[in-house]
């Protein structure tokens, strides 16, 4: 198995017929993954890439069985959208749009906590590259021919570097079983601790590469979630040891300030977790294949 | 987007805040009027620049009469600031504030901010005003009084007034206290706030609560939705480059080595700027390029950075994943055909089509160094420095 998406995972695109939503609809298609339809609203009743335009995410989802959606709405509209997906049953839903104001998805996870766990949709994102689970399906913008389908999980906050990592070990003849990106933005829908769990849980994985950066507590919370819950090895890369505190670097989450939130503060609470770090983006793959090496995993 | 000193106590004000009587002048001979205006016998010259620590650089001036006030707005007018926190180029001041001097009792800290954990709006408070925050939480963490608040309905008046009593305010101040409190949470999340400072909040001998001093910084991403505070922006106060860049909805970060740096994705950026520093180098700058890297983006890209008077190498660090090499590397060729690179040029392609990608730049007549891995091009890099 892979976590989240798998071969047949029926998947709805917000924001379908817009010249994003419609690229990457596209590219998703072609690699394989099961897009039923899609939403605009105003558009329902067309046909776009073949395939059914719905005007509400509610009659998407009743008309089609869809159970995931992909966002390319614009940052305005984005928030009532994913609120929307996830009043209508949506199980997981990944945000790709960038520049989602904080306010607004401090909003979504408020109002998301009106379901049951067990109803309650699994929001990626936002700012993110999204969800591929290699030779099975992919559901975001990466590019999908840069992953093997194997057995390790990664989860990164960036998304370049996250193809980065797949590259390096794929190179390594190393493939993945899923990969995710949970976006650079302050406040995101899955943390790095909602996926690593995921990736335990997951009979096909036998790693993790978690690839963080400055700012937020995520990374430093997963890694004490790993060391008490996890039988998995954990790798990760901190990007951002030279960044200046108090300075945005680019992701607006990606900003010291408070304790812990550097990189080189991250990598040493990292350290007394026992994740494995692998000290600089250049041998990512090396020190997961080093990990597998020692754990007798290859 | 952070904003001056005057423009936040102003939006306080609005949300019931009270704060020193106080304006903003633009020359000495105004400076004075303006001191003779709000009246009393001591003022405080405050030079508008967007930084903390501004007493310590000789930016907060305190005067005995309009004169003296004249005299300190003459003296700071034109000068660039140089605290703790603009690094050693200083903030230019082009905007004084003259304001009442406060008979203080008390100085307190009171900020809000978004908890990243919690996913909620954390109001942080400390009976140490004065101090900055990192230095409260060093020196007397043990005075922090953190309140979680519940966005979905608000700040309620308990929890202000849990906070307040925290302080150690009098009983007779309370409410006072609270409103103030209730005050700056309401400005915090109706205008798109990330960050809402006052310190000191300081109570008077006279029994007020004021707010001497605040920072505010706002959500660059909600600025579609907030005309009122995009227009208080000052670009004066930011970095030149990261103007231009921004204007042109680029994302640039100035720094302050000698490598100047077009990547796609801020992540591979900061992992850029690691191998540089690693490699022994430090990097000027790094201009994310993003998904899309067309040619007009790219020419865009070696302007901006070339306007970087510290570049002396450029580096080019490109996974291309949808936006294959060979586009990147031919908007490359046709970047640099445009305009002429001075500094020499690493570049490192990966991704789709990374072959078909060097092989146009090396058919090309382009002077430059290409790179393999992301180790390859940070070490070429700072070896190109020479």
């Amino acid at each position: 198995m892979s976590i989240i998406i798998h071969k047949n995972t029926k998947i709805l695109v917000q924001g379908f017929t817009g010249k994003i939503g419609s690229f990457h609809a596209e590219e998703m298609i072609k690699y394989g993954s099961n897009v039923v339809g899609g939403v605009t609203p105003g558009k329902g009743g067309m046909t776009h890439l073949n395939l059914p335009v719905f005007n509400t995410v509610k009659e998407a989802v009743d008309q089609t069985g869809a159970s995931t959606s992909i966002l390319f709405v614009p940052p305005a509209f984005a928030a009532d959208s994913a609120m929307e997906a996830a009043d209508a049953g949506i199980k997981t839903c990944v945000a790709i749009t960038d520049g989602i104001p904080s306010h607004d998805m401090v909003k979504i996870k408020r109002y998301m906590r009106r379901y049951p766990k067990d109803k309650k949709m699994g929001l990626v994102g936002p700012n993110c590259a999204g969800i591929i689970s290699p030779g099975k399906s992919m559901l975001g913008i990466m590019p999908g021919h840069i992953y093997k389908e194997g057995k390790i999980g990664i989860v990164s906050r960036s998304g370049t570097l996250g193809y980065e990592a797949a590259q390096q070990l794929k190179d390594l003849e190393i493939g993945v079983s899923t990969s995710v990106g949970i976006g650079g933005d302050p406040i995101n829908g899955s943390s790095f601790t909602d996926i690593i769990e995921k990736f335990e849980n997951d009979d096909e994985t036998i790693a993790v590469l978690m690839i963080g950066e400055i700012g937020g507590p995520q990374e430093v919370e997963a890694g004490k979630f790993a060391k008490e819950n996890m039988s998995k090895p954990v790798i990760a890369y901190i990007a951002g040891l030279t960044a200046p505190k108090g300075r945005v670097m680019g992701h607006a989450g990606a900003i010291v300030s408070a304790y812990g939130e550097s990189a080189i503060e991250k990598v040493e609470l990292l350290k007394d977790c026992g994740v494995t770090i692998s000290k600089n983006p250049s041998v990512m793959g090396e020190t997961v294949k080093k990990v597998l090496v020692e754990n007798n995993l290859n | 987007m952070d904003i001056h000193e005057y423009q936040a106590k102003k939006i306080l004000s609005d949300f019931g805040v009270k704060i020193p009587t106080g304006g903003i002048v633009y020359s000495p001979e105004n400076a004075e009027n303006k001191a003779r205006e709000i009246g009393g016998s001591k003022w405080v010259v405050k030079a508008q620049v967007h930084s903390g620590a501004r007493g310590k650089a000789g930016g907060i001036i305190i005067c005995n009469s309009p004169l003296e006030v004249a005299d300190a707005t003459d003296k700071l007018l034109g000068k660039k600031l140089i605290t703790n926190q603009t690094g050693p180029e200083g903030k230019i001041i082009n905007r004084i504030y003259i304001e009442e001097a406060t008979d203080i009792k008390n100085e307190l800290y009171l900020g809000l901010v978004f908890d990243r954990s919690s996913e909620s709006i954390m109001v942080v408070a400390s009976t140490e005003g004065g101090m900055s925050v990192e230095e409260i939480s060093k020196e007397k963490p043990e005075t922090i009084i953190r309140s979680k608040i519940e966005v979905a309905v608000g700040i309620q008046q308990f929890q202000a007034r849990e906070i307040a009593f925290g302080l150690g305010i009098e009983s007779k101040l309370i409410s006072r206290a609270a409103n103030t409190i209730i005050g700056c949470y309401k400005a915090f999340s109706e205008l798109d706030a990330t960050m809402v400072e006052v310190n000191p909040l300081v109570v008077s001998h006279q029994d007020e609560i004021l707010a001497l001093d605040c920072k505010m910084s706002f959500d660059n991403n909600a600025m579609f939705r907030r005309d009122e505070i995009a227009e208080l922006r000052d670009k004066t106060q930011e970095n030149s480059n990261e103007v231009y860049a921004s204007d042109r909805g680029m994302n640039y970060v100035s720094l302050d080595g000698n490598i100047g740096n077009i990547i796609n994705g801020a992540g591979l950026a900061m992992a850029s700027m690691d191998m540089i520093k690693l490699a022994g180098g430090e990097p000027a700058n790094f201009l994310d390029v993003g998904g899309g890297a067309t040619p007009e983006k790219i020419v865009k890209a070696f302007k901006l950075i070339s306007m970087d008077t510290k570049v002396k190498v450029i580096l080019v660090n490109i996974f291309a994943g949808i936006n294959r090499c060979d586009w990147v590397a031919e908007g490359i060729v046709q970047a640099l055909s445009k305009i002429e690179i001075k500094h020499p040029l690493v570049i490192r392609l990966a991704g789709t089509n990374v072959e078909k990608g060097n092989e146009i730049l090396k058919k090309s007549n382009i002077n430059y160094i290409e790179a393999s891995t992301l180790e390859d091009a940070a070490n070429k890099a700072v070896k190109a420095l020479g």
